[in-house]
């Protein structure tokens, strides 16, 4: 039931996102007014900053807000002042290119993980690329929360540190950078926080393989594949059994099924 | 109020941290000491890289990662109801409450709501992960600054809340019990009356540890003072849960964020204190853990009834769309921004987890302290090393 109601309610939301409310169908009637809190934080995110938003959405009650490149740096100042948001989530990123298939699109091999689609979309408030630096703040007086993105480089991804403001952002940005390779300017030691240092490679981009995969088949796909033919595979099992150690069973254990079989044989 | 941190002295705290690599040069009278990554108030594998001027650290560096078991990147590789089984994992002792958010974000997305009594239930499983985490806390605390019995009473009275979660989940410490849209199971017979029982142990253990630890001269010599978080520096470090709570901040995810679970029909007050020192980190969880004991007595009398599970389809396949969950977990806050690109796996899941934020005020914390004391303000932010490295 679900399944048939989610896609219309996506849509709608899509439609009021854009803001552009077209009346032709009573459909995206809930979204008009949208929450106080979203308007008063936009309004002062406005006053301070003009120019900075490119587009925000309203998911599930939580406001996303995404900025210009430039912005960033001081959008932090702006969030922990004007917004009240003295509270610090979390920063990342996001890979939106589409992850490709372990062992590739042919290879069979790994069905248990789920397929993806193989097109770039973007989430909330869109992305002008593959790489977005996203980051939450809530303000522990106002109870409101706000996430940031805002999009970087697909070759040199770069964007301002957050350390200044919240110094919490130290380790979600080291993280950042050893997880998706987006640079932060500002940061004063950027370097390696979960990973050993002079790791190769950012695990969290979609194309860097999650090797576990790689050198050893899924034990889930083992077993799965096993069952439908399991008469058949004992059957063949059970004269290799015996053969294996001939010489000895036939001798020490004649009363046995399998040693008998092999004694005919002979 | 939030413009008065001291952003100079942060800064200058962030140039003596990158000094402080673990290969770094040393001057005269200085000594790096290497606290862990085996040590009893870590919780895990935690290494602390203090640089020493006699007795008062200088410069903290924690390294962390030991134990990173990089779940952001598995999340990608599974299906919606696997991944319940890896996030249990991230705090191993209250895993229950891990996978609330998670099942939420993914309820939140399909538009399926998890029936009244699911919720309910949900609730006092919550609590009770909370009630056992901090009730091994409060006796494992005294441990830290030398006082050895009350981490046996914390280790015995939690056991009583560990069966009660094993009798309703069957695990005593991964239940995966949620499911998308509901429970796996209702409770069994009898239990509802176990519980109530339970909590009135649970009552009797806070009012023992409150004489035997929270009493104590020594204890109270340990903590008092010791460890100082400014609310306004915590919250911008992201230090959050009972440790902001003990600097004064009153904010509750489950009073103040957007509703989830029973919360918003419960009765029940949320704990501060002014000092911000270890002393009131320990207060506040004391507190916390009577407070759940009420709200878990408040769920039983008000049991809904009814199915324990919403209709959702066999194979679950969240809609496209991004959600983002945060709740009050024992540790403080822990939330999923989780993305879908309408497949039966998520897109992206981004972990927030609570431990990360509070240990990583730590460098500026540990500054100017005793040695001595970075342990009691190690175990007096209370965190598991799961939740840090995910």
């Amino acid at each position: 039931m679900p399944d048939d109601e989610t896609p219309e309610a996506n849509e709608g939301e899509e439609v009021a996102a854009e803001a552009s409310a077209p009346t032709d169908s009573p459909e995206p009637e809930p979204e008009p007014e949208p929450d106080p809190r979203h308007v008063e934080l936009l309004a002062r995110l406005e006053r301070a900053l003009p120019d900075a938003v490119i587009e925000h959405a309203d998911v599930y009650g939580d406001l996303v807000i995404r900025v210009t490149n430039e912005s960033w740096g001081p959008l932090a100042g702006v969030a922990r002042t004007e917004l009240e948001c003295d509270f610090l989530s979390f920063v990342s990123a996001i890979d939106w290119s589409p992850a490709p298939r372990e062992g590739g699109d042919d290879a069979g091999g790994d069905t248990s993980s789920p397929v993806q689609p193989t097109e770039m979309t973007f989430g909330a408030a869109g992305s002008a690329g593959r790489f977005q630096v996203f980051a939450h703040v809530q303000s522990t007086a106002k109870h409101w929360g706000v996430t940031f993105k805002v999009d970087v480089d697909d070759a040199q991804p770069l964007v301002a540190s957050w350390v200044p403001v919240y110094p919490g952002a130290d380790w979600h940005e080291r993280e950042t950078w050893e997880m998706f390779g987006v640079r932060f300017d500002g940061h004063p030691s950027l370097r390696q926080l979960y990973l050993p240092a002079g790791f190769e490679g950012h695990p969290l981009r979609k194309d860097f393989p999650l090797l576990a995969r790689s050198v050893k088949p899924w034990p889930g796909l083992v077993d799965v594949e096993a069952m439908p033919e399991e008469p058949s595979a004992s059957e063949e099992a059970m004269p290799e059994e015996p053969s294996a150690s001939e010489a000895t069973q036939a001798e020490e254990s004649p009363a046995e099924p399998a040693g008998i079989t092999e004694g005919g044989d002979e | 109020m939030p413009s008065a941190p001291d952003f100079e002295l942060e800064r200058s705290a962030m140039r003596h941290l990158a000094d402080a690599q673990i290969n770094v040069e040393l001057d005269t009278g200085d000594m790096i000491l290497n606290l862990g990554p085996q040590h009893p108030a870590t919780h895990g594998t935690l290494r602390l890289v203090v640089r020493l001027d006699g007795e008062r650290v200088l410069a903290a560096d924690p390294v962390i990662g030991y134990m990173h078991r990089g779940y952001e990147k598995l999340t990608e590789f599974r299906t919606y109801p696997q991944v319940t089984t890896l996030i249990n994992r991230i705090d191993w002792l209250s895993s229950f409450a891990n996978e609330v958010p998670f099942v939420h974000a993914a309820e939140t997305l399909m538009e399926v709501a998890a029936p009244p009594r699911a919720q309910a239930i949900r609730t006092i499983l919550t609590e009770l992960s909370r009630i056992s985490t901090f009730i091994l806390f409060l006796g494992e605390m005294g441990l830290q600054v030398g006082a050895l019995t009350p981490a046996f009473y914390g280790f015995r009275d939690r056991e009583h809340v560990l069966n009660l979660i094993e009798g309703a989940t069957g695990g005593r410490f991964h239940p995966n019990f949620n499911r998308i849209g509901g429970l796996k199971d209702d409770l069994p017979w009898g239990w509802v009356s176990e519980t109530r029982q339970v909590m009135r142990m649970m009552l009797d253990s806070c009012d023992q540890f409150e004489d035997l630890v929270a009493g104590n001269e020594i204890f109270l010599q340990r903590t008092k003072g010791i460890g100082v978080i400014p609310g306004e520096i915590g919250a911008a470090y992201g230090v959050s849960g009972s440790n902001l709570r003990a600097s004064g901040v009153d904010w509750d995810l489950r009073r103040d964020g957007p509703p989830y679970l029973s919360y918003p029909e419960l009765d029940f007050k949320v704990w501060t204190h002014p000092d911000g020192d270890s002393f009131s980190r320990y207060w506040v969880r004391l507190q916390e853990t009577r407070e759940s004991v009420r709200m878990v007595l408040q769920l039983l009398d008000g049991l809904p009834a009814g199915p324990v599970m919403a209709k959702v389809p066999r194979i679950i396949k969240v809609p496209e769309g991004e959600a983002w969950v945060e709740v009050e977990n024992p540790l403080g806050q822990m939330g999923y921004y989780v993305i879908s690109k309408g497949a039966t796996g998520p897109f992206r899941v981004k972990i927030r987890s609570a431990s990360f934020s509070n240990v990583s005020i730590l460098p500026w914390l540990l500054r100017g302290v005793y040695v001595p004391d970075v342990v009691t303000i190690l175990a007096s932010l209370y965190f598991i090393l799961g939740d840090i490295d995910r």
